[in-house]
């Protein structure tokens, strides 16, 4: 079945996005990811505007994770002062992000810059991520427990703040940081920024596992909010119906993920998941690198 | 009543005017809705004449629909630092969004050279390009990309010899528009033509429009896009509960 997608102006299967829906949504489901970093290229490759797809997926983000953030707030896992941090800095790096993509986009430069953006950050994380749990698997096997480092640089900093549930009395500097980060990122990648913030928290500022996703999420809602509120009114290039598609989709698979999630180990699971980032991020970098078939291409308006 | 005008003007203008059009569409409006997929016009028509017809040279008959006239930014990738990067860019201010050309018999026939540069009927000469930078030696190699670029998509289409002409009298085509279609008045063109020279030409538009939802979400999102954007969060995120409302239903 075609359907006509109203902002994009093309024509494409609405099974296609459902299926491609279901399966970025049961990948998420299992790996505890929002798949935002899968679902943009997924829609370059069949033919959505890169434009249109970053605005879109912004707009799906905020509502697969809404139900989430729900279920995290029932079971008091979001720390509510850090996550507030973290949205101050998201909603300054948002509002940077979407200018630096607005002035990049008169320029020719933003197909670069996103797929630029996707192949760093991809590469860096599922290569960190690719060692770590190979580490996590040959310690498990020798029986040696998992460690983690209790004090580093960031405890020197000021502007200290205490945060009752995650535990911790550190400087506001690197949550700021962090999120201006990830703000900038979810605007220029179409992405929430999880498989950036979630580790950050871990490792930089040491909070506790079990309030981490539900941070994460509180904090992804209102900057993939705003964000698809920039583009909306600034771009014209949110297609809500395309967005509803890939959401159904995408929440279905998510429930089926969940539960082969449970089965597999978590080590088993971060390997996986390192090895599907690198794969994608190969294909984008193998597109910079190989010389293009059509060396031209079109776009409309002047410059 | 343009259209009469501009008739009444030609009549006036060539009073011994031999040939003329008349002309029918399948459809003058094409309607662009959620399951909109394409659509095929077909354009027929009839030669009226007031002298015996003449058989040489023979009749020849060119149909050309242009959709709206859009300025295009036309870039090309080289490699830098070890990558592909857009580096030249050449304007093109004015080339039609959507442009076909279908003739009775092989276009260079159909028409003189002279004939299509004052009539802008073959597809280069319906673009226009004039903005090319100082600093780009091969600016033509630019609307050739964009050509291609558009013919690839269907966006361009060259039919020669696909207006079919009975007797030199009646005469029939049918245009394939894509999906992928922008809204606005597609002005449709019919030219007779013998030797090379234009004999009679006539004009009319076809309009191609969103309607219903398409329209309604299209509007909302330009005229008024906050409250676009705040719907669209809305739906969204209502979309999502539901979806995970109804698979928990399904589960229990």
């Amino acid at each position: 079945m075609q359907i006509y997608l109203p902002i994009a102006e093309v024509s494409v299967n609405a099974f296609l996005l459902l299926g491609l829906g279901g399966i970025v949504g049961v990948l998420s489901g299992m790996f505890g990811v929002g798949g935002g970093f899968l679902m943009t290229p997924l829609l370059f490759f069949i033919g959505i505007p890169p434009a249109v797809a970053v605005a879109t997926e912004a707009n799906q983000i905020v509502a697969s994770s809404f139900s989430g953030v729900l279920a995290h707030l029932k079971r008091k896992t979001v720390d509510l002062r850090m996550g507030t941090v973290l949205l101050i800095g998201g909603l300054i790096g948002a509002a940077l992000g979407v200018i630096v993509f607005n002035y990049l986009k008169a320029m020719g430069q933003v197909d670069l810059l996103v797929k630029l953006c996707y192949v760093v950050f991809l590469g860096v994380i599922g290569g960190l991520m690719f060692f770590e749990s190979l580490r996590a698997i040959r310690n498990t096997k020798r029986g040696k427990a998992p460690q983690r480092k209790k004090h580093n640089w960031i405890h020197g900093l000021p502007f200290k703040m205490r945060f009752r549930v995650s535990g911790l009395y550190i400087s506001v500097i690197p949550p700021v940081l962090v999120g201006i980060a990830v703000g900038i990122l979810a605007a220029i990648m179409g992405v929430g920024g999880g498989f950036i913030m979630v580790p950050a928290m871990i490792y930089l500022l040491g909070m506790p596992t079990k309030v981490v996703v539900g941070t994460s999420l509180f904090q992804i809602i209102f900057v993939t909010a705003f964000t698809t509120m920039l583009h909306a009114t600034t771009n014209f290039t949110v297609d809500v119906v395309l967005a509803v598609l890939l959401l159904v989709g995408g929440v279905i698979g998510a429930q089926i993920g969940t539960r082969i999630g449970v089965k597999l180990k978590a080590e088993q699971l971060r390997i996986l998941l390192a090895i599907m980032v690198l794969a994608v991020c190969g294909k984008l970098a193998l597109d910079l690198l190989i010389m293009p078939a059509e060396l031209y291409s079109i776009a409309e308006g002047g410059h | 009543m343009r259209i009469a005008a501009f008739l009444l003007a030609l009549v006036a203008g060539l009073p011994a005017l031999a040939e003329e059009v008349v002309l029918g569409l399948s459809k003058d409006t094409v309607s662009i809705n959620t399951s909109f997929d394409g659509s095929e016009i077909l354009i027929f028509g009839a030669v009226k004449r007031e002298a015996p017809i003449q058989d040489d040279p023979r009749l020849q008959v060119i149909v050309t629909v242009s959709g709206p006239v859009e300025t295009f930014t036309v870039r090309r990738k080289e490699k830098r630092f070890g990558i592909w990067v857009n580096t030249d860019a050449v304007e093109v201010d004015s080339a039609p969004s959507f442009y076909a050309v279908s003739s009775s018999t092989v276009l260079g026939l159909s028409i003189s050279d002279t004939e299509d540069l004052r009539h802008k009927v073959s597809i280069p000469r319906a673009i226009r390009s004039v903005g090319a930078p100082d600093t780009i030696a091969d600016a033509t190699r630019f609307t050739d990309a964009l050509i291609r670029i558009k013919s690839r998509s269907n966006q361009y289409q060259l039919n020669e010899g696909t207006v079919s002409v009975d007797e030199q009298t009646l005469f029939r085509t049918a245009i394939e528009l894509p999906a992928a279609l922008t809204e606005g008045d597609y002005q449709t063109r019919i030219f007779l033509t013998r030797g090379g020279e234009v004999i009679s030409q006539y004009e009319t538009s076809i309009y191609v429009r969103k309607v219903g939802l398409e329209r309604w979400l299209f509007r909302l999102s330009r005229e008024n896009a906050l409250m676009y954007g705040l719907m669209s969060l809305a739906i969204a995120i209502g979309a999502g509960w539901a979806a995970s409302a109804v698979f928990r239903m399904f589960r229990a």
